[in-house]
């Protein structure tokens, strides 16, 4: 009904996805804070994998609107 | 609790940037809630993916996270039977065979489906239980929710508490059930993959499967049990004291797979309504089947790392442990908040809170969702105000009504929580007694699909008879070693079951059988009131067959189902 929810998941996840990969970067070089993650710097993976699928949600939903003009 | 978490603001940023989306929702949803059926039934618009991911969402409720998380501690891999034999088959057959009649009977709700294939006192039966337990259900979430974040965040509980129910009841205010649904899929996603690097990490921690497999051969045996039981699922149920569960393979097949799978997932208006808010009969076919691809994968999300925490707490040098409650026991609920501060650091962690936190909201939106559904259409339209001649005037206030349910509804779920919290076992007991409607349910329903000849009376009487059988047997008997009658055996000690759950399911056995008995017998002792052309769309027998031909082969209920059930049976087959 009314709104295509593919775009605020993919506006969601890709705000998140860039919050986190820049937090990600910023923190890369600090070992204290992943030592938890067992050295993994989870915070840069997490926000480039919820960027792509931000972005993936985004382009879907730019391809459904060209496809059923309203 | 012994430590509470500490947050960052980047954890805070991610919390409120997810929230800002949830409500943001509701609000671009405002403008299309003209009339009743918008806001109460999404105007039946929904595509089947959507309508499929919210299905599972609604289920995927906090307390079954945690719940779930504990019972790979207690019972490792085991634990997946409620999610492949005790899930996927019910949620095909509501799809080939159910499916057809909820939705194609125009029927609004699933009491509103026993209105029209029996009678009104069936349907007045099935509407009171089940609006008194879902807002019951969503007042325990609420208390739940509160509770963990006074424990683990250590937020104020009343504060939690208004605080959580307000930007709910704000959501399904503004946007109805279109809001609920959109908002379960969004908290499908964040679930997944805020949940995600808790499995990857606490997977490598152990050194993988095999690993894990390693690791938990002595535990596991210091348990008395053999060594592989925690990662395999039927091979040790030949007998009930092989296996954790304490049931055997037929226990598990019959109680779990058909009488309480069947009797949730098909009869659960809860569940059912958001296949009934899809917008083609295909769509609404589809939606359970969508919904069962995510549904079988979820134990690795959240039993999986259940498994990898019993390691961590007979492995010293981990530094992992579960709080205890007042009686010395871990809190076994509580293992997934454990893990996610054992592995996260600032940042995904906040990502792990608010997938928490999503859970929480997706279970409590949903009941008042379904709750604000059965008031106004099965209760209110029902027997306070009849509908008029003029439709303009009823949609008006019939959306009115349903607002101000929304509103009721979260109000008295906000009471049942500070009744939780004050009784705790009474809340408890209501919910044991409350889960035994569905299993009556399933068979009245069942029957009414498939037998023309099932009357309203006899309906009525099996609903009636199923229940206080189940009562009766809960009453009776009791799982050994309980310390509350809330578990069992209040009217007297006639059998002790070795387990609790052995129990439930025997409870529900008896109560289908009795339920299936008394409608047969009564319908054949009555008169079948309703004419053969009253019942087309209704029953199987008087419903011409559905046509899938203009469907393409991929997109149909039928190849979609084969698709489900050879995954699982795959799935079964790995894990066996």
């Amino acid at each position: 009904m009314g709104i295509d929810i593919k775009i605020p998941i993919g506006l969601m996840f890709t705000i998140l996805g860039l919050l986190l990969t820049v937090y990600g970067f910023i923190t890369r070089s600090d070992a204290a804070l992943y030592t938890v993650s067992l050295g993994i710097n989870v915070n840069l993976w997490s926000g480039l994998g919820m960027l792509v699928f931000g972005l993936l949600m985004l382009a879907l939903s730019i391809k459904s609107k060209k496809q059923k003009p309203q | 609790m012994n430590s509470g978490f500490i947050l960052s603001w980047i954890d805070y940023s991610v919390m409120i940037i997810y929230f800002a989306f949830v409500l943001g929702i509701g609000w671009a949803l405002k403008r299309y809630m003209k009339d009743a059926s918008a806001f109460l039934e999404a105007g039946r618009s929904m595509p089947a993916w959507v309508a499929g991911l919210a299905f599972i969402s609604t289920n995927l409720g906090a307390l079954e996270v945690m719940g779930m998380t504990g019972s790979g501690v207690k019972y490792g891999m085991l634990t997946t039977h409620f999610y492949w034999v005790g899930a996927i088959p019910a949620m095909v057959f509501l799809a080939m065979f159910m499916m057809p009649f909820y939705y194609g009977s125009k029927a609004r709700s699933v009491p509103e489906y026993l209105k029209l294939r029996f009678d009104e006192k069936t349907r007045g039966l099935n509407a009171i239980l089940f609006a008194v337990m879902t807002i019951l259900a969503s007042g325990i979430s609420m208390y739940a929710l509160a509770i963990l974040m006074e424990k683990v965040l250590g937020w104020n509980f009343h504060l939690s508490l208004i605080l959580s129910a307000a930007i709910v009841l704000a959501y399904t205010y503004l946007g109805g059930l279109s809001s609920a649904i959109y908002n379960e899929v969004l908290q499908f996603f964040i679930i997944v993959v805020g949940l995600l690097p808790i499995v990857i990490l606490s997977l490598k921690d152990v050194g993988g499967w095999h690993g894990l497999q390693q690791s938990l051969a002595p535990i596991v045996s210091s348990k008395g049990f053999a060594p592989d039981t925690w990662t395999t699922t039927w091979k040790y149920t030949g007998s009930a004291a092989a296996n954790p569960m304490g049931v055997e393979w037929y226990g598990i097949f019959v109680g779990l797979g058909f009488v309480l799978s069947f009797g949730y997932w098909c009869t659960n208006f809860l569940i059912v309504q958001r296949a009934m808010s899809a917008h083609s009969t295909t769509a609404a076919r589809n939606t359970p089947l969508i919904g069962a691809i995510p549904k079988m994968f979820i134990p690795f999300l959240i039993i999986v790392p259940g498994i990898v925490a019993l390691v961590l707490m007979n492995t010293p040098g981990k530094g992992f442990t579960l709080p205890l409650n007042a009686a010395g026991q871990p809190i076994y609920d509580y293992t997934i908040i454990m893990l996610l501060k054992q592995y996260l650091p600032a940042g995904v962690l906040g990502l792990g809170i608010t997938a928490l936190l999503a859970s929480f909201m997706s279970g409590m939106a949903g009941n008042v969702s379904a709750f604000n559904t059965v008031w106004t259409y099965d209760i209110y339209q029902s027997y306070i105000r009849p509908a008029t001649n003029n439709k303009a005037i009823d949609d008006k206030h019939y959306l009115f009504v349903g607002r101000m349910a929304t509103i009721f509804g979260v109000l008295v779920s906000i009471a049942a929580a500070y009744l939780a919290s004050l009784f705790g076992n009474i809340m408890d007991f209501l919910q044991t007694i409350f889960s035994m409607v569905n299993a009556p349910l399933f068979a009245v329903i069942f029957l009414g699909m498939f037998w023309k000849r099932g009357t309203g009376h006899a309906a009525f009487a099996g609903l009636l008879a199923g229940l206080l059988v189940a009562l009766l047997h809960h009453g009776l008997t009791f799982p050994a070693g309980a310390d509350t009658l809330v578990k069992g055996g209040w009217i007297a000690h006639l059998h002790a079951y070795p387990v609790e759950m052995a129990q439930s399911f025997w409870t529900a056995i008896f109560a289908c059988s009795t339920s299936t008995l008394v409608t047969v017998v009564v319908s054949f002792l009555t008169t079948q009131k309703k004419s053969d052309q009253e019942l087309t769309g209704l029953v199987y027998s008087l419903t011409p067959k559905l046509n899938e031909e203009a469907v393409p082969w991929y997109k149909r209920s039928s190849t979609l189902a084969i698709v489900v059930l050879t995954l699982v049976t795959i799935l079964t087959i790995l894990f066996w």
